[in-house]
């Protein structure tokens, strides 16, 4: 098979590629962008939780928040593998992302003001993208998908840990259930934004090569489906007074701000610069371990 | 280097291809595997090979059509058809096992 439409044919009708396979060049491009940006995600994603560790409230949640973050850090290296075998080796990947020339998800541009932010982070932000992730459990591409199980297993965890903190907060002292709506009043602008915009998945060209297996605005309502009701049971608000569940089960709620997410993710978020300083400087300081470990 | 890993699960359990990992040598390919594949107890074995040590077979040529090894060389839908409609018949007793030109 040599031909892109057949190609196109066979991956449309649930076939699955692997790493030898012949595939079109566009094919493979969208491949290494699309899981390049995930595996920074998950690199960049530990960044706003890690500030959280020497400030966390027990020893318990301080060690739950450090397995988390080693936990994303090894996704990131899964993935980056992943990436390798298409053919973009992980220290170019590396220089991309502190040079600015490769994206990361949104929610990973914001800061982590309080405590609150940990949970609704670990809780919601991990929802929507095991929302996403789980949905690349039948990507087109095998080793990814078969590496987002081991992914999706572990982001079990972190739910759980996510909900756990909300639940000690809402069930604690009226202050801490403010931080825990104050967080969510910040993040759901955001999170609504996560899964990009409602372009219907027939023109989505990750859609078309079968590398996701849904469009953006179902992974959306799936994701409000799952989880507003959650929220709503512990009393909590959300900040979007259209929001509410059709006759037909969709959800109806405001354009989420879509100018936003597209100058975040160029690079432009209020916390953008910071972290990839941040991760700059570490790339740097850690050069001599790389050095070492790779003349073992 | 690449070292392919490859996990077993329960005791039991066929080892099964997990993902891989980048080291300079068998020592770090374990540290950096037992990480990956084994810190919450999910597998109770690990296999590292080195990507190179394998031997990819996948040119699977069926020339002389060896059907009659298969599931799908054996088609009796038709002869178990008749079989049953035949056993359903009187059936015809031979007496003595007939010799050339006996009916």
């Amino acid at each position: 098979m040599r031909d892109e439409q057949a190609f196109l044919e066979y991956v449309q009708g649930g076939g699955q590629v692997e790493t030898a396979d012949w595939m079109p060049d566009d094919y493979r491009a969208k491949l290494v962008k699309f899981i390049e940006m995930h595996g920074n995600s998950e690199l960049m994603g530990v960044l706003p939780e890690r500030e959280w560790i020497l400030r966390a409230p027990t020893l318990q949640r301080k060690l739950a928040l450090t397995a988390k973050v080693q936990d994303e850090v090894g996704h990131a290296q899964l993935i980056y593998r992943v990436v390798e075998d298409l053919g973009k080796p992980r220290e170019r990947c590396l220089a991309d992302l502190v040079d600015g020339k490769a994206k990361f998800h949104n929610v990973f541009h914001y800061p982590t003001k309080t405590w609150g932010d940990v949970g609704v982070i670990a809780w919601l932000v991990d929802a929507a993208a095991i929302i996403s992730q789980k949905a690349l459990l039948k990507c087109s591409y095998a080793p990814y998908a078969r590496i987002m199980k081991k992914i999706c297993w572990e982001e079990s965890f972190h739910i759980l840990h996510g909900r756990d903190v909300i639940l000690a907060m809402v069930t604690g002292t009226p202050e801490q259930f403010e931080l825990v709506q104050e967080a969510l009043d910040r993040w759901w602008g955001p999170l609504m934004q996560f899964h990009g915009n409602p372009i219907p998945k027939d023109e989505d060209p990750m859609y078309l090569w079968r590398i996701k297996s849904q469009g953006n605005e179902e992974a959306r309502q799936q994701f409000l489906e799952g989880y507003v009701p959650q929220i709503w049971e512990l009393g909590l608000t959300v900040p979007n007074p259209k929001l509410r569940r059709g006759d037909d089960g969709t959800w109806e709620y405001s354009e989420p701000d879509w100018d936003e997410l597209k100058y975040v993710v160029t690079g432009h978020g209020p916390k953008t610069d910071e972290r990839l300083a941040f991760r700059r400087r570490f790339l740097d300081q850690e050069q001599w371990v790389r050095d070492a470990v790779l003349a073992a | 280097m690449i070292y392919e890993v490859f996990r077993r699960e329960r005791n039991g359990q066929a080892f099964e291809h997990a993902g891989s990992v980048v080291a300079p040598d068998m020592e770090f390919a374990e540290v950096w595997a037992r990480e990956q594949y084994g810190r919450r107890g999910e597998s109770v074995a690990l296999w590292l090979v080195p990507r190179d040590a394998i031997h990819d077979v996948e040119d699977w040529a069926d020339e002389f059509d060896l059907k009659y090894r298969r599931v799908d060389g054996y088609s009796i839908k038709a002869r178990l058809k008749e079989a049953r409609e035949r056993a359903a018949q009187p059936r015809k007793v031979l007496t003595h096992f007939p010799r050339d030109g006996e009916g």
